[in-house]
This record gives C-alpha cells, structure tokens and sequence, in this order.
C-alpha cells in the first residue's frame, strides 16, 4: 500500500523529478567545493601548469566526445519514453551505458599510463586535485550507469517510464561536471 | 540502543494497525512517525553522552589532576577527546538529528497533512545511515590510541598528520563518522523539503504553512547548499591521512587555511540550520500560549529566507586570527553584524506576537519564553567577536565558549524541550506531568546560567580555550579565577542532577500520564485534528485545508482557535 503523500503533486512537478533536481543542487556544490579549491590553489601556484602537460589531452577530448555523444542517446531515450515506446527507450539507455563504458576504460588506460610515469595521487598539488576530482566524477559516472541500467530493465517492461528522464537528468549533470574537468585538469597547461 | 527500541514497543505498540513483527515495526518501519523517535531517542541518548563527556572535563578543569568520579584521572590526551568529542556529538548527533530529522519527521507529514513523507523508504535509508555513523563514531572512541581530540573543526596539520594527533584510526573512523552523517542528512532533506513541496493538503498554499515547516525545509536547503565544500574537503582529508596525499600538507605545497574555509563556509551556515528550526518551534508554541496570531508571518517567512542567504557571507569571521588578509576581515565584519538584523527582527516579532496577548505559562510556553531570553544573550555577545578587532582579543578564549554555548544550548536543549513537551500528548497520547515539567526546567534553565556566566568573564579575562590544566599559567591559575570555575563546573553538576527528573517524568507520563484527547492545547495546525497518537498513515480520511495556521482569537467567533481543516 502506497501512501497517498507518494502521489500529491501540490507544485504540479512529478516529485521523483523535483528530487532530482535537489540532489542536483547537492552535488553542484561537492564538486563546487572541489573545482573551487582547486581554482585557487592552481592560481596561486603557477608551477602546477608544468605538472598538468603532462596529462594526454588528446584522451581528454576523445572522452568528452564519447560522453557528450551518449548524453544525446540519453535525450532519445527520454523522447522514446515521451511516446511510451519503452523498449526503444531501454536500448538508448543501454547505449548511453556503453558510452560510459568507454569513457571510464579510456579513463584507465590514461590513468594506468600516468601512474607508470610515476605521477601518483601523492604526487604533490596538481595530482592530488587530478586524481580526487577525475575519481569523484568517475564514480559518479559508474553510479549513472548502474542507476540507467535498472531504469532501462523497468523501461524495457514497459514499467516506470518516468524514471528515464529523471536518469537522463542525472547523466546531463555529470556530463557538464566534465566539460568543466576537462578545460581545468587538461588543458590549462 | 536497547533502551530506545524498548520505548518504541511500549509507546506505539498498541496503536499500529498492521500486525508484522517486532522488528519490521521498529527497525524496518517506513513509517515518519517511527523514524522521527528513532533519530530522536538516538540524539537524546547521545546527549547524555556528550553531557557525561562535559562533566567530566569540567571536573578536571575545576579540580584539576584529581580523579573524577565516575572515570577517574584525565590525561591531557583523554582532555582533547573528551572536548572534541562532546563538541562534535552535541551539534551533529544531538542537534541535527533531534531538530531537524527528529522534529521535520515526525511533524511535517502531519502539519502539512499528508500520511507519510514522499520517499519513505528513502526516510528509511536514512536513518540507517545516521546510525551506522552513531556506531562508527562510538568505534572512533574505543580504538587503539583513543579517539580524535584535534577539536570538532578538525583544522589540519593537527587532523591530518598522525605524527601529530598520535591517534590515527580514531581520527579516521570520526572523519567517516561525520561523512557518513552528512550523506543521511542530506537524504532526509531532500525527503523534507520534497514532501513539503509537493504533499501538502488539498488547499494548503505555501502561505498556509505553518512556520516550523518553513523553517526545517529552509534548514534544509541551506544544509544542503553548504555542505558540499566539506564533503569534498573530507575527501581530501580522509586522503591525507590515509593515502599521504598533501591537500592541506604546507610542507608538500598544500594549504591548511583551505580546510578552515571548506569547514566555515559549511560550518557557519550550520549554525542557523539549526537555528532556524528552533525558531520555528518557538514560533508555533508562543502563538498557542499566547491565544493570539503571529505577528508578521509573511514577513517572518522572508526574514528566515534573508537569514540563510546572508548566513552563506559570515563564515571567514571565524578565521579573523588565521592570516586572513585584513580587508577581507573587514567585508565579514560587516556580513556578520548585518546578519544579526534578521535575527533581531524574529525576536521582536516574537515579542510583539506576546504582546496584549492571554499567555498561559505552560511547561512548553517557559521553554519558549527562556529560549527568547537566552538565545539573546548569546546573539548579542555574538557583536563583540563579529567585530574583527575585538575578536582578535576574544578569539579563542572562553568568552568564544560562553558565546556559543549561549546560542546552541537554547537551540539544542531549550528549544528542544519546548517541542518535546509541546508535542508530547500528541505523540503519547498522554499528558507530561506539569509540575514535574517545571521543576525540570528551573533545575536546568538557572544552573545554565551559573555555568556559562563565569565563563563570559573568565574569558574577558583571558582564559584561552584547549588548556588542560591552568596551573601551567600563573596569571590564569589565581584563588579567584579558580573559584569561578569550580563555580561553573558545580552548577554543570546541579544541571545534570536535575536530568533524571525530566527522563522520569518522560518515562512514567508516557504510561502513566493523564489521557490527552486530540487537541489538548486548542491549537490549530493540522496535526491537532489527528488521534492522539496518530495511527500508521495518520488520518481515516486526509484533511483539506482552508485557512492559515494562527487564527486566534479572531473576532467575532466564539471559539478563541479556528482549526486549519474547519470549513467555515
């Protein structure tokens, strides 16, 4: 038995997507926090630019690409969802999945390269902020994929289609954290 | 914990209407009323830890290098414990969770007329994490080493590097401790401000709420928007200990000021998340005990917004002695003092909401009345180390102590009181034992002032905090400044004798106490129109709502309250 308080609308917004957006607003300000920590040590500490050439910029982009492209498969998925179509929807949820897949095996091989390098988390300034940052949002990434591939296995049965656009929100917001991570950690040298 | 459950059983037991077993009702209930006297009886509980804990480093610093009673000799290493540990304990397990999760749990379904909150397994989730980080932080004390004392801030080096603070698990598992709190807090808010949002009563508009809804969803929001800055910064500190990472290492090119404002720039905000709350308590017990409607409530909703958005602008004013740059002392010198006009503004309307009206000094309304009283007393002495150049005489000393304590004691334990006892038929369906109520609180309201005046002077007088024993400094360690703190330390001792008659009273009104009907105090909000106690899912039938929530005394009724689901 549902309570009734699990079906009011009194805002008139569906309250599973108002939820999202508030835990939207927590996570803005953890990797807020962050990026701003770092803003400011990075200022003040212009030797860190020699630490950041030697991360790949090239693997950089390629995985803004990648993600950028799967954050489109997530917005079809939400359109498939719109018409009811929900097996479509779980196959463009499944291809967003991949897409994170890529994004976090490219992710790897960097990371494992780098290490090889010997420039580890305790590195000093720049990796600690490098590897904190890039591992928060890489765990957020995992979360996302795990989170999408329940809503596809519901989405697939034609059940709780709602919970699409709210994953896709979600894969939105991790998706711009990165498009801020990458300018900061890559290609400011 | 085992007391906790057991009150559980005896209070709802008879009232549940679906038969599942013991456990699945107390443990695993997504019931709101169930989880808000879980994080409730968990808080109080672990208020009396953190109340033993404050016995026992007064009794060292009144009778120092004598045994205390009850624990025996302190070392300078169980000192820093033990005051890490209390500070710690009373703002994030007592406070937070008896304020905000306790109280916005248990009453906000039912004032806003909805039978549960919008997520409650969700709620469920929460608790739990709350009390996984209650077991880490009661391992955090009994590990190897003992557990942290770098003071509940944390500042690094002194939090970061075990060479330094000699107690590294112990440091760790409190990080976690607190981490895990932050993530259950933050769950249970979005639940909060959700369910007010988008549940309430067919008719309710935002206006109609009453305003201790406003003020924990507004808590809410500000908990949430302040804490992410010292989630990630526990992260970063979690690193350094444990990775030997060099976030805050100065040595390794890290920076240990940054940790001072990732926790300020939460850690000021958190003192009006909890704040706000007790104001709303406060708020809603006046206007019962007063017969008369709040004055200025739109306004009153606007100044709690202001509230939290100037709340964002203070933090660095706790940095003052830290090398901030002095013109940046400045701009927070005046955020700080600006932000005592909204706060001001609320007690005013307070006081105008008791103006002219017919106050009955109820054991709930004395709460309410000595938390005005006292929580001024702690906002004005606020002036003096918000000001800058006086803080740099004041910082750090116990005038800083006498300071705070005036402002989270009311808010913690006065505040808390007043709701406890305000809402008490309404959750036991039986009535609290006045007299008994108000020997409680003259047993615990006047020795409160005999703990933290001498404190206001001591500190005047250049008593610095975190010192274990003032023998070490002959000009801190006269005849005089010492019989002030024997005379702090004996009226602690009074106050906590007088705890057991409040946990009696509690006790034996739950079973004992004279039967409450549904609204015993003639109020108006929503919950008042429930059974005392209200079943699982509150209400047969949910009610409408059709007008705001103080409507006293309206003229030309013949009823002095108009009940928020009255139609006409």
């Amino acid at each position: 038995m549902k309570p009734i308080a699990t079906t009011r609308s009194s805002m008139g917004i569906a309250t599973g997507k108002l939820a999202v957006w508030w835990v939207l607003v927590s996570e803005i300000v953890i990797f807020g926090g962050l990026l701003a920590s770092y803003v400011m040590n990075r200022l003040a500490h212009v030797e860190w630019g020699d630490q950041a050439a030697h991360t790949n910029t090239w693997a950089g982009a390629f995985n803004t690409f990648v993600l950028l492209t799967s954050s489109l498969s997530a917005v079809l998925a939400h359109q498939a969802a719109e018409k009811g179509d929900g097996p479509k929807a779980a196959r463009f949820l499944y291809m967003t999945c991949l897409g994170g897949l890529v994004f976090l095996v490219v992710k790897g091989f960097e990371w494992a390269h780098e290490i090889q390098a010997g420039f580890v988390i305790q590195s000093g300034g720049f990796w600690g902020y490098y590897y904190t940052a890039a591992g928060l949002h890489g765990f957020h990434v995992l979360a996302g994929m795990a989170v999408m591939i329940w809503v596809a296995s519901s989405a697939k049965k034609n059940q709780d289609l709602h919970r699409v656009e709210n994953v896709g929100l979600y894969w939105h917001f991790v998706d711009i954290v990165w498009i801020f991570l990458f300018p900061l950690l890559y290609i400011a040298k | 914990m085992s007391n906790q459950h057991d009150a559980h059983d005896h209070h709802a037991g008879a009232h549940a209407h679906h038969d599942e077993g013991w456990f699945k009702k107390y443990f695993w209930s997504t019931d709101h009323k169930i989880i808000g006297f879980q994080y409730m009886f968990t808080g109080m509980l672990l208020a009396l830890v953190g109340a033993f804990m404050a016995y026992v480093f007064r009794m060292q610093l009144a009778f120092p290098g004598q045994a205390v009673p009850g624990w025996g000799l302190v070392s300078p290493g169980q000192y820093n414990m033990l005051i890490t540990n209390h500070g710690s304990i009373m703002i994030f397990w007592v406070a937070m969770p008896v304020l905000i999760a306790g109280f916005g749990n248990y009453i906000i379904p039912l004032m806003i007329g909805a039978d549960d909150m919008v997520f409650p397994r969700l709620n469920r989730l929460s608790y739990q994490l709350f009390f996984i980080s209650v077991l880490l932080l009661i391992a955090s004390l009994l590990v190897q080493n003992g557990g942290f004392g770098g003071a509940w801030t944390a500042y690094p080096p002194l939090s970061a590097n075990k060479d330094f603070n000699l107690t590294p698990l112990g440091s760790t598992l409190w990080l976690l401790a607190v981490a895990v709190e932050f993530v259950a807090f933050l769950l249970g808010g979005i639940n909060f401000i959700v369910t007010a949002m988008n549940a309430r009563a067919p008719g309710m508009k935002a206006f109609d709420v009453p305003i201790v809804v406003w003020t924990i969803v507004i808590a809410s929001i500000l908990f949430m928007a302040s804490v992410g800055p010292l989630v990630a910064g526990a992260v970063m500190l979690l690193f350094d200990q444990t990775l030997g990472t060099s976030f805050f290492n100065p040595n390794k090119g890290g920076d240990p000021i940054l940790w001072q404002h990732l926790f300020w720039f939460f850690g000021h905000p958190e003192v009006y998340v909890v704040l706000l709350p007790a104001m709303g308590i406060v708020a809603e017990v006046m206007t019962v005990f007063a017969r008369k409607k709040l004055f200025a409530y739109k306004t009153v909703i606007y100044t709690i917004i202001a509230t939290g958005v100037l709340s964002f602008f203070v933090w660095a004013h706790h940095q003052f002695v830290a090398g901030i740059d002095p013109r940046m002392a400045n701009v927070f010198t005046v955020t700080t003092v600006l932000i005592s006009i909204p706060i001001a503004e609320m007690c005013f309307v307070y006081i105008a909401t008791l103006y002219g009206g017919s106050i009955r000094l109820t054991t709930p309304m004395l709460w309410a009345l000595a938390f005005m009283a006292e929580f001024m007393l702690g906002g004005v002495t606020g002036i003096y180390l918000g000001s800058s150049g006086a803080d740099i005489f004041f910082h750090d000393t116990y005038f800083v102590v006498a300071h705070f304590h005036y402002t989270f004691f009311p808010i913690a334990i006065i505040a808390v009181m007043s709701g406890v006892t305000y809402w008490f038929p309404k959750m036991f369906g039986r009535h609290l034992n006045e007299f008994w109520g108000k020997v409680h609180f003259w047993g615990t309201i006047i020795p409160f002032n005999g703990i933290f005046i001498p404190l206001f002077i001591l500190g005047a007088a250049g008593e610095h905090r975190r010192i274990f024993d003032y023998h070490s400094f002959p000009h801190l360690a006269t005849p005089e400044l010492q019989a002030m703190r024997v005379f702090a330390t004996v009226s602690l001792v009074v106050m906590l004798a007088f705890q057991p008659v409040f946990i009696v009273n509690y006790l034996v009104s739950m079973f004992r106490g004279k039967k409450a009907d549904k609204n015993p105090w003639k109020a108006n909000t929503l919950e008042w129109t429930a059974d005392s106690p209200p079943p699982h899912g509150n209400w047969p039938e949910l009610p409408n709502c059709y007008r705001g929530p103080y409507e006293y005394s309206v003229e030309g009724r013949e009823l002095d309250y108009w009940p928020q689901n009255e139609k006409a």
